[in-house]
């Protein structure tokens, strides 16, 4: 095993891990500010990833440029599944917001088994062959375009959170729920919003995504997990703790793929999981409660 | 010890204990192989509302003690042939060790709510990936157990005809039901309740609140683990991407959710409605000629949401009061 090799393999986890962590920059937002855990979070990934196969089945569209409609759409559907589905539960015991995404999340892989069935999908497009040498490291052109939208997206959210005056309420409910009512904010509305935009975070995610792999329904509980174990890294409602986690990761997978067995990658991230909610249950960015 | 049951839901457990216990005469096959899927999930959520209904611990990860316990016996039973009787007591000492590991480092940290929730999960995981590399048991491939003739009962072995593993699993399960009755009335069952009502009151009051989740997780895993065993024995096959996989987790919370978290006959009544249910889909599209992969569990996951948002406590606090049954007050919450 030479240091290049590893190298390499870094640097892809690292690309990796960035989309990744925009997938999970969603589920963080959600839960910071709705406290509600997105159970069907990797199943909003698939539903997105799908989405952008179709796109670019049917019109030839750049999974890239797929961003932007699957994401304007997923906007709109997680306003509503907020505001019509998951608001009545804010104030039910965290079992009865479980059983409901469940719910959710089993109707949304099953939906997409009926419509599309089992079999992997994928994009090919010519970029997914290119790389980039820099002296002896590689990047592949796909990953590190997925990776810089990526950093894109987030900072974007990172602005809207900081500098938009929506942004600030949003973060004013998920500081002080009742002072943010006492001030006459539409906290039903914010939440609605937040939801929507962790939505489109995920539908960003998963355009990005289907350009590194292919696509199944059953994928869709393993992003949940995935997405999980990376808040939990990175802090549950800390943003810059979702794209730490997932470069962390993606990291983490990339190099058990390299040591162990591929398929033994994910016991490297759950290991990697217990370990942080051993010995700093708030997550690596989190402010401890 | 159901002397608060009023004589009209007696009469009504009466009844069904009967019917029950004649249920293999008259009943076919098929039906036969349905009840044993109701019993089973009955007790595996009697031993998850140990833990989740009495204690208020949310547990994600109950896949994990059935894996553990279905492949403890299993590999006893297969590389030493010591048979499931003596088998369960190791799978129940292993699974209490795991739920005692999990539980310490949890409670130990203070970890709770969702962060506690997500921890069963990585457990679960972490060790269905670890199966799944582990040639000794099969690893990915399975593990199966030697099938044998049919028609000849083998009590001291678990070999033998469905009958006799539905009289198991109805014994398990009414046993289960016992326990858990007589778990609410004893002083542990009480603390447990201030515990998951207000764990800071319970503390204040003098109630060492470690100490008495680390004994509802290890109540609850040690009974899950019973029914690991029976699962193994069961369908003579253990595969980790089956037994420790999430959906399982998720199977075992459901009937008791369903049901009504932290009732007594909660988990049964849910068992049984979301077995018929998935049944009846099946059924029912068969009959229509409906073959789309999918569409079973589409019709499962809306009848969930339905259930799950129009009755927030679950169906037996609803149908108790319909039958007219007055349960005891725990019962009611």
């Amino acid at each position: 095993m030479t240091a290049e090799l590893v190298a390499n393999v870094l640097i892809s986890g690292v690309l990796t891990g960035l989309v990744y962590g925009l997938m999970a920059l969603g589920l963080s937002v959600i839960f910071g500010v709705v406290r509600v855990v997105n159970f069907a979070h990797g199943e909003m990934m698939t539903i997105a990833m799908f989405a952008a196969v179709m796109l670019f089945q049917v019109w030839g569209l750049d999974p890239f440029l797929a961003v932007v409609p699957v994401a304007a759409v997923f906007f709109v559907l997680g306003y509503f599944l907020q505001s019509s589905i998951i608001n009545p539960f804010i104030t039910r015991p965290e079992h009865s917001q479980f059983m409901l995404l469940v719910a959710v999340a089993i109707i949304m892989v099953n939906g997409l088994l009926m419509i599309f069935g089992p079999n992997a999908r994928n994009v090919q497009v010519d970029y997914q062959l290119e790389s980039y040498e820099w002296g002896p490291l590689l990047f592949d052109a796909a990953r590190l375009y997925a990776a810089m939208a990526a950093l894109v997206c987030s900072a974007a959210m990172f602005a809207f959170f900081r500098l938009t005056l929506t942004g600030k309420a949003i973060r004013a409910c998920a500081d002080n729920h009742l002072g943010a009512r006492i001030v006459g904010l539409n906290v039903k509305h914010l939440y609605a919003l937040t939801f929507g935009i962790g939505s489109a975070c995920v539908a960003a995610a998963g355009c990005m995504m289907v350009l590194l792999v292919d696509v199944t329904p059953l994928l869709g509980p393993a992003y949940t997990l995935l997405a999980f174990v990376i808040v939990i890294v990175g802090g549950l409602g800390s943003m810059p703790g979702a794209l730490l986690g997932g470069v962390l990761i993606g990291v983490s997978e990339a190099l058990a793929g390299l040591v162990i067995t591929p398929s033994a990658k994910s016991m490297f991230s759950f290991g990697l999981l217990i370990l942080v909610l051993l010995f700093r249950p708030q997550g690596l960015m989190g402010r401890r409660s | 010890m159901f002397s608060e049951l009023n004589s009209r839901a007696r009469g009504l457990l009466v009844a069904l204990a009967m019917l029950l216990l004649v249920l293999p005469f008259i009943a076919s096959n098929y039906v036969l192989s349905v009840a044993v899927l109701i019993l089973y999930f009955a007790y595996t959520g009697q031993a998850w509302n140990v833990m989740m209904g009495f204690c208020g611990q949310l547990s994600l990860g109950h896949a994990l003690y059935v894996g553990l316990g279905g492949y403890t016996a299993a590999a006893l039973f297969v590389h030493f042939g010591i048979g499931p009787w003596a088998g369960v007591l190791a799978s129940v000492i292993v699974c209490m060790t795991a739920g005692a590991l999990v539980g310490f480092l949890a409670f130990r940290f203070s970890i709770g709510g969702v962060y506690f929730a997500l921890l069963t999960i990585a457990f679960a995981e972490f060790t269905r990936i670890g199966f799944d590399h582990w040639q000794w048991l099969g690893a990915s491939g399975g593990f199966f157990l030697p099938v044998s003739q049919r028609e000849v009962s083998d009590l001291v072995n678990l070999r033998g005809s469905p009958t006799m593993f539905y009289y198991i699993i109805l014994a398990l399960a009414s046993a289960a039901l016992l326990f858990s009755t007589w778990l609410l009335r004893t002083r542990v069952g009480y603390y447990w309740l201030a515990i998951r009502e207000n764990p800071e009151a319970a503390e204040a009051l003098g109630i060492n609140l470690f100490r008495y989740k680390m004994l509802a997780v290890l109540i609850s895993a040690g009974m899950t683990s019973i029914a690991g065993v029976f699962f193994a024995f069961y369908y003579n096959n253990l595969f980790p991407e089956q037994v420790f996989n999430m959906g399982r987790s998720i199977e075992i919370i459901l009937g008791p959710i369903i049901g009504g978290v932290g009732t007594l006959f909660g988990p049964i009544v849910g068992a049984a409605l979301l077995t018929l249910l998935a049944d009846g889909i099946t059924e029912l599209l068969g009959a229509f000629g409906i073959e789309l992969s999918g569409i079973k569990q589409v019709f499962y996951g809306v009848c969930l949401l339905l259930v799950t948002m129009f009755l927030p406590n679950g169906v037996w606090p609803a149908l108790s009061k319909r039958l007219g049954v007055i349960s005891n007050r725990n019962d009611e919450e």
